[in-house]
């Protein structure tokens, strides 16, 4: 009988105590079948790009220009996806494409989201001068037409290439996190606990960093998936409009900029109907699991 | 109210004052000036250089700078030596096309979001609410540039029911009826594209809106007065949720400016987006600041349209 009694506590013990970060992002994805299909998908989809664009496909090879074989159709003489106006396969251009494509949107997002992030934390920890200084500029620079602008730095810029175009797009990306961040971080900078470790004598630093950031780490997460997504969409744009990366490396977008081309459009879709498939995909996939992480970063949207 | 909108309209100089000194700063560092283009084997570089002096170029930047803004102040952006007339004339007849595509775009947004949202939100976990989620899923997460090229292939190559480019056919005389009605045939499926990707945030916003409004207090005092369903509806909660709907209207215009680039460039209509294209490929730097300018004022001012249809609608974030 007494036995059976503290069984019952130690049941609703286990019941009542809420369930931890990760074990809340695991329930979401079961419920949500689709966001999981998704982020498998997109793990499997990332790492198959990389595996081929690193150990099987040869740039050279596949740049080289070869123009017996112009506009081969897909499935003749073995190009699987076809050639381009220069002869050049398709499906080599395509992976290499979509591995810097994916690369470069991994760099600027953790560049963009380090700055961020940190910056965030401390205009919303400090506020006063740093916090007002920084919203300044973050408030002029957020309403001002980021792309024109890319564009025109980017026609400025002498020598140009890859690492050149992650800073400029970096550039321009940190301030919507940072001032996420800071509004976050300014409701819980007034918590208790805050208090608490402050007249404890524990640094500045240790709690922002150690005390202030692992409780906004849910909300981090769905912003660090949803601007990868934008990032991928930013660099495929620019590339498309002709100022991303230069001719000589593909990119999705300027795969997909081979469509401007009304013949290719008309009658040559394979040479860009495929990256635009794939940037499509990329996107839907990232946004699908951006959403699962939300609604598990937010008690009210929860499935399960 | 208005001391607010006061304060913003204040704070806009300074920030236009910023924007047009980077902007300066950004044209001063393009390799070349505007008198490169004219640089023939058979010109006198005498010439080129006299041009040069006469416009200023050896000046100190900040004489050049305060040349250049007192005149845009006044509406003279300068030369552009592309075209051979005046920026403000030539960004003028731009002007009208992309104003034209993003009337259409707008109402086009409003017609088909409000519907959409009030449906999603009024029957919630039906097949229509599913569809019309995914629907604003899919229009929120592609790349615009995508969805652009995807519907000219198959409206304008493959079903071939709109054509590809430009703005009206030739051979058409200016202001017959069939002149404005082969325009308004152009603008269809760039402004139905351009729509297609501004409805997501209206959608979302009404469904979420209209479902919260269900379990409100004031839709409960109704029913139990005894409405009907569909009065609660037309009366008390399309009010509430329609009107800061207005306040999208802002971001909506900015958006639409930003993504002219896009729209312009993939459907080849003449606008100020496809201006710019142009503009940074031939180097005209005079059309290129005057189109920063314009497009930076602009976004500044739907932001500042947003927050005072805000105030005004929602009282509750009405600040001083």
């Amino acid at each position: 009988m007494e036995n059976k009694k503290e069984q019952a506590v130690d049941n609703l013990k286990s019941e009542s105590s809420p369930p931890t970060g990760i074990q809340v992002v695991l329930r979401e994805f079961k419920k949500d079948k689709l966001a999981m299909f998704s982020f498998l998908g997109l793990i499997a989809l990332m790492t198959a790009v990389l595996v081929l664009a690193y150990f099987f496909i040869d740039q050279a090879a596949v740049m080289k220009v070869n123009l017996l074989e112009r506009y081969t159709e897909p499935g003749v003489r073995g190009y699987v996806l076809g050639a381009d106006e220069a002869g050049r396969d398709m499906f080599g251009q395509l992976i290499i494409g979509a591995k810097n494509s994916i690369l470069i949107a991994i760099v600027i997002t953790l560049i963009a989201n380090i700055v961020g992030i940190g910056l965030g934390i401390l205009m919303g920890y400090y506020g006063g001068f740093i916090d007002n200084f920084f919203m300044r500029i973050i408030d002029f620079f957020i309403t001002l037409p980021t792309l024109m602008i890319i564009i025109v730095v980017v026609t400025i810029i002498p020598k140009y290439g890859m690492t050149e175009l992650i800073l400029i797009i970096a550039a321009f990306q940190w301030m919507s996190t940072a001032r996420l961040v800071r509004s976050k971080a300014l409701s819980e900078g007034r918590r208790d606990y805050i208090s608490a470790s402050k007249t404890m004598g524990t640094s500045d630093f240790a709690i922002m960093f150690k005390g202030l950031l692992p409780n906004l780490s849910s909300l981090l997460i769905v912003e660090v998936t949803l601007s990868f997504a934008g990032n991928v969409g930013i660099e495929t744009g620019l590339s498309f409009l002709g100022f991303g990366l230069p001719p000589s490396t593909p990119s999705l977008g300027t795969l997909v900029s081979y469509a401007m081309n009304p013949i290719i459009l008309s009658s040559k879709w394979w040479i860009w109907l495929p990256a635009s498939i794939l940037i499509l995909v990329l996107m839907l996939g990232i946004n699908y699991v951006g959403q699962a992480l939300r609604r598990s970063a937010d008690a009210k949207q929860r499935l399960g | 109210m208005w001391k607010t909108v006061i304060r913003r309209v204040l704070i806009m100089i300074p920030q236009l004052f910023i924007l047009s000194l980077l902007i300066f700063i950004l044209a001063k560092q393009m390799p070349g000036d505007p008198f490169t283009g004219l640089i023939t084997p058979e010109t006198d570089p005498n010439r080129i250089e006299e041009l040069r002096i006469k416009a200023g170029f050896y000046d100190p930047w900040y004489v050049q700078y305060y040349n250049w803004i007192t005149n845009a102040a006044q509406g003279d952006f300068g030369q552009s030596y592309t075209h051979k007339k005046p920026v403000a004339s030539l960004i003028g007849d731009r002007a009208m096309n992309t104003f034209a595509l993003a009337l259409l775009s707008v109402i086009l947004v409003y017609l088909i979001a409000i519907p959409l949202g009030v449906i999603a939100g009024r029957y919630t976990d039906t097949l229509a609410d599913k569809a019309i989620v995914l629907y604003s899923f899919i229009s929120f997460a592609i790349p615009a540039f995508v969805l652009y090229l995807i519907f000219v292939y198959i409206f304008g190559y493959r079903i071939m029911w709109f054509p590809t480019s430009g703005t009206v056919d030739v051979g058409l005389d200016a202001g017959t009826w069939e002149y404005y009605w082969n325009k308004f045939y152009h603008l269809i499926l760039p402004a139905v594209s351009y729509a297609i990707l501004g409805t997501t945030g209206i959608i979302q916003y009404l469904r979420t809106e209209i479902i919260d409004a269900k379990t409100m207090d004031y839709v409960k005092t109704a029913r139990s007065k005894g409405i009907p369903m569909k009065k609660v509806y037309s009366r008390h909660i399309f009010r509430n949720s329609l009107l800061p709907i207005a306040a999208f209207l802002g971001f909506t215009i900015t958006g639409l400016l930003g993504g002219s680039i896009f729209i312009e460039t993939v459907f080849g209509y003449p606008g100020m987006g496809k201006l710019f294209m142009d503009s940074i490929l031939s180097r005209d730097y005079s059309v290129i600041t005057a189109l920063v300018m314009l497009y930076g004022f602009l976004a500044l001012l739907g932001s500042l349209l947003s927050d005072i249809i805000l105030s005004i609608v929602d009282p509750r974030i009405r600040i001083d």
